[in-house]
């Protein structure tokens, strides 16, 4: 039997076995923003609720960075990450909201519940702003550098572990 | 009581929605152009619904792929291309995001391996049928 036969066996085997090894990885679920390193687009949204202003593009670009926070008042991770977007804001971070698809009575419910750690909050109702920066779910958190351009991305909710991360970005863009 | 609580409940609003917004104007209209309604269904038809990954946004009923036919609606309806739509969504979420099969720097083995693989598999059979051939004039 000449050896060049199992050739095709030997193939097969390998790409069973790619396959195999494949299944047993987890999936990346997240759509991640290509976005990064790349200025804001332009945008102007609504305040999202009365007595508080909204946020444009201009709102990013004086010298300071900041992280941009979408979040909905309807979104159970937004609850978990409200204490530690407080304790960012207690650092001296600034923390500037999207409300997304919301109602303004729901956010000002939200916020006397949950604390309110947001320097403004503009409403994106249908998803404008979320489809701008490449965002595919809420909530997600962007680190905004001084010159208004989109340098960090996290995607799902702030936890306790993610804070000295975001605050070590935020330093990295000073 | 019972009864009470009967009247009471007759009174009770339903549970609010998780989503009580009202859907982008274009998420579940038409166009009115059925040649534009029907260019921008094709597109439709090839774009990934980021929350629901194995739908395109023709067919997901998620909030958020509703906001995509919206973009792509009013983009078609204020004369953008399909293509340019497309790349708008591409340079923002990557080719994830799109159905649409392309040849580029990472996808060319898909279509080069077939042809590779044709054109062994024809080398094969030409030589071996030629030998036979030969063989057969031979005898």
């Amino acid at each position: 039997m000449r050896l060049a036969y199992f050739i095709p066996l030997a193939l097969f085997l390998f790409f069973a076995g790619l396959a195999g090894y494949q299944l047993t990885q987890p999936k990346e679920q997240n759509v991640r923003s290509q976005m990064i390193e790349q200025p804001l687009p332009d945008f102007t949204l609504e305040p999202a609720l009365e007595g508080m202003p909204g946020v444009s593009r201009a709102d990013f670009v004086d010298g300071q960075p900041r992280l941009l926070n979408i979040w909905a008042s309807w979104c159970l991770p937004c609850i978990a990450e409200a204490p530690h977007l407080e304790r960012l804001r207690e650092e001296g971070v600034e923390i500037i909201g999207i409300a997304v698809r919301d109602r303004p009575e729901a956010v000002a419910d939200f916020l006397n519940r949950y604390g309110n750690p947001y320097s403004r909050i503009g409403s994106d109702d249908i998803s404008e702003l979320m489809l701008e920066i490449g965002a595919s779910g809420v909530p997600e958190t962007y680190v905004i550098d001084a010159a208004g351009n989109i340098r960090y991305q996290h995607i799902g909710d702030i936890r306790a572990e993610t804070v000295p991360l975001l605050l070590e970005k935020l330093e990295e863009v000073r | 009581m019972r009864f009470w609580f009967a009247i009471l409940a007759l009174f009770a609003a339903p549970v609010l929605a998780q989503q009580s917004m009202p859907p982008a104007p274009y998420a579940y209209t038409q166009l009115e152009d059925p040649a534009l309604e029907a260019e921008a269904t094709e597109l439709m038809e090839t774009l990934r619904c980021l929350k629901c990954q194995s739908q395109s946004i023709n067919d997901s009923d998620a909030p958020m792929a509703g906001d995509m036919r919206h973009q792509v609606r009013s983009r078609i309806l204020a004369g953008e291309s399909p293509d340019a739509i497309r790349s708008w969504l591409t340079q923002r979420y990557g080719d994830y995001v799109s159905y649409q099969p392309e040849v580029s720097s990472t996808t060319w083995p898909l279509f080069a391996i077939p042809l590779l693989l044709l054109l062994i598999v024809g080398g094969v059979l030409f030589t071996r049928l030629g030998k036979r051939r030969s063989d057969k004039g031979t005898e």
